[in-house]
């Protein structure tokens, strides 16, 4: 168990050297200059030079990488240009607030998804398979950017239940956390139905309906701990689009999170501080598909942990 | 054509062509249907309620919010279709050549595939409109990036598996040429699930586009977009609803459009994977 939990924390250290090797070498590549950007357009061509060697721009793609890479190792995320401030507290400063938004959301986004989902399957096109249906057909078509909008004209708006946008209270939380959820809940709905449907026409299903086993024991004990494989993986998975998502809920709400420094980082062209931010993500992915993949083991004693 | 009447069969997927055609008319007949001019500022008029002259009123600069809507499904469409071109062309060359010859670049490939599917979708274009700039191109180009990595898999999948088949394998005993084999018996193959793939992909690409111009990454103003449109009425919301929720209900019929032609392609291209039984 251990030793499956070391070995895939360093897998996970080459997929991150490669998120950043690819990152750095896109900003590499194209066009746009953080330097001239910083400076304005009518900047001396000296200062301009001068600036780019103090930020290490002059040096070649290879070099900064290791440089950074190196820095890296020795925990420094290095120095935002714009804040002139370590990215390192920029991100310590930004990272609850995210963590708070997209487990609330991944919350709700399992739990409805999961529970409408096998009412779904468990009583396949009736009317609540119908509506169901069409609310995750909605549900994966709705930007989110405007689904929050339209939530704090009606909640916030209109009725005065909840605040417009920032943080604080439990109240803050319940707007950006569901506007964010609902298209991985449309999601989760959609392949649980499937999932547990294909479940409930196997052969030991069968067998134990045929046996007496009560209806309910059948779906516990029988269908739900087969669908729940597939499901787990898609949870996986939606974790990271929520961590996208994030950015634009964030927005939306004033939330001070990663997605909204990320975009701020963007704006101001501070690489160094956006590099920092998409490592943090790309760290929380692999966390997360490293928990989904212990879980496998916990539902399903067939698959070992030796892989 | 059974595939076509399996299409017919089904309802949903027949609104969703309605609703696609609706969009592509919008597009190509903009300066008939739109009653003003998408751009023309009114400063008496800003924020008009929706009435009988603006329709669904007009914006905070006075804008007509109706003919704005229908000149972005232009921005929605193109930025859409180019997106799903750049995508397919990039990821058919890259998924063939790993699937077809295998090998170290088949590992390399896909190795820098799964890094980037690893990524959330959004952060992965928002890297690359950071480092492109804003803009029409480069939002399309971002999109279009963005979509490589899945329809490399897709194809490197489906290449992989045709490899193996025994016609695949009787055309090269008969000494047929790589590329030729490639046209004739491996590509025709792919195409289905290709189609089915750039239709779910438009969906996908219309709702990336309004999110990057949302946040101000994307199209820039004065250009009509869907998603720039929410992100200026954003700034009136408590006092003028209407500015923002109205061009994302565009957005969400398009998406909407595209995804149940989507669903019903792949139920009607293959019916083993029927979604609506």
């Amino acid at each position: 168990m251990l030793t499956f939990v070391t070995r895939r924390l360093l897998l996970a250290v080459p997929v991150l050297l490669g998120v950043v090797f690819v990152v750095m070498l896109t900003i590499d590549l194209l066009p746009g200059d953080a330097v001239t950007l910083m400076l304005g357009e009518h900047a001396t061509r000296d200062a301009v030079a001068n600036l780019r060697a103090h930020l290490g721009l002059d040096k070649p793609f290879l070099v900064r990488y290791l440089d950074y890479v190196g820095q890296l190792l020795r925990g420094d995320l290095g120095r935002s240009f714009q804040q002139n401030r370590p990215v390192a507290a920029e991100l310590s400063d930004a990272w609850p607030a995210t963590l708070e938004l997209t487990i609330a959301a991944l919350l709700i986004a399992a739990v409805v998804g999961i529970v409408a989902g096998i009412a779904s399957a468990v009583w396949p096109n009736s009317l609540f398979d119908g509506v169901a249906r069409l609310f995750s057909l909605f549900g994966l078509s709705m930007p989110i950017f405007w689904t929050g909008l339209v939530f704090i004209v009606i909640f916030s708006l209109w009725l005065h239940w909840l605040p417009v946008g920032g943080t604080g209270s439990l109240t803050h939380l319940i707007l950006p956390a569901v506007t964010l959820a609902l298209p991985s809940v449309a999601m989760i709905a959609r392949m649980t139905r499937s999932a547990v449907l294909d479940v409930l026409r196997e052969d030991y299903v069968r067998t134990a309906r045929a046996k007496g086993v009560g209806e309910v024991w059948v779906l516990g004990r029988h269908a739900l701990r087969n669908a729940f494989i597939p499901i787990l993986t898609l949870l996986g998975l939606q974790s990271g689009q929520l961590m996208g998502g994030a950015v634009l809920t964030e927005t939306v709400f004033a939330w001070p999170g990663l997605g909204r420094l990320m975009v701020k980082a963007i704006f101001a062209r501070d690489y160094v501080l956006l590099q920092g931010a998409v490592l943090v993500f790309a760290l929380a992915f692999v966390v997360i598909n490293l928990i989904v993949d212990l879980s496998y083991g916990l539902l399903d004693p067939r698959i070992s942990r030796q892989g | 054509m059974d595939a076509w009447l399996r299409f017919r069969k089904n309802r949903l997927a027949l609104i969703g062509l309605a609703l696609v055609l609706m969009l592509v008319l919008a597009a190509t007949l903009a300066p008939w249907l739109a009653l003003h001019d998408p751009t023309r500022q009114s400063l008496i008029e800003k924020r008009a309620r929706p009435g009988a002259k603006y329709l669904l009123g007009a914006d905070e600069f006075g804008r007509d919010i109706l003919s704005r809507v229908i000149y972005g499904s232009r921005v929605a469409l193109l930025v859409g279709v180019v997106s799903v071109l750049i995508a397919l062309a990039g990821g058919l060359v890259l998924g063939t050549a790993a699937g077809f010859t295998g090998g170290w670049l088949d590992t390399v490939v896909m190795r820098v595939v799964e890094i980037l599917l690893a990524f959330p979708y959004l952060l992965l274009a928002l890297a690359i409109v950071a480092m492109l700039g804003p803009g029409v191109l480069n939002t399309t180009l971002a999109v279009g990036i963005w979509g490589v990595p899945a329809v490399t898999r897709m194809v490197r999948g489906s290449v992989l598996a045709l490899r193996e088949t025994e016609y695949v394998g009787a055309a090269r005993a008969l000494g047929a040429p790589a590329p030729a084999v490639l046209r004739r018996h491996v590509l025709p193959n792919v195409l289905p699930g290709l189609v089915v793939y750039a239709t779910l992909f438009m969906a996908n690409a219309i709702l990336l586009e309004a999110a990057l111009s949302f946040l101000g990454l994307g199209v820039q103003p004065p250009t009509a977009s869907w998603g720039l449109m929410v992100s200026t009425g954003r700034d009136v919301l408590l006092v003028a609803p209407h500015v923002a929720t109205v061009p994302g209900l565009a957005i969400m019929v398009a998406v909407l459009g595209f995804n149940l032609v989507g669903d019903g392609l792949r139920d009607a291209l293959d019916p083993r994977l029927t979604t609506t039984r």
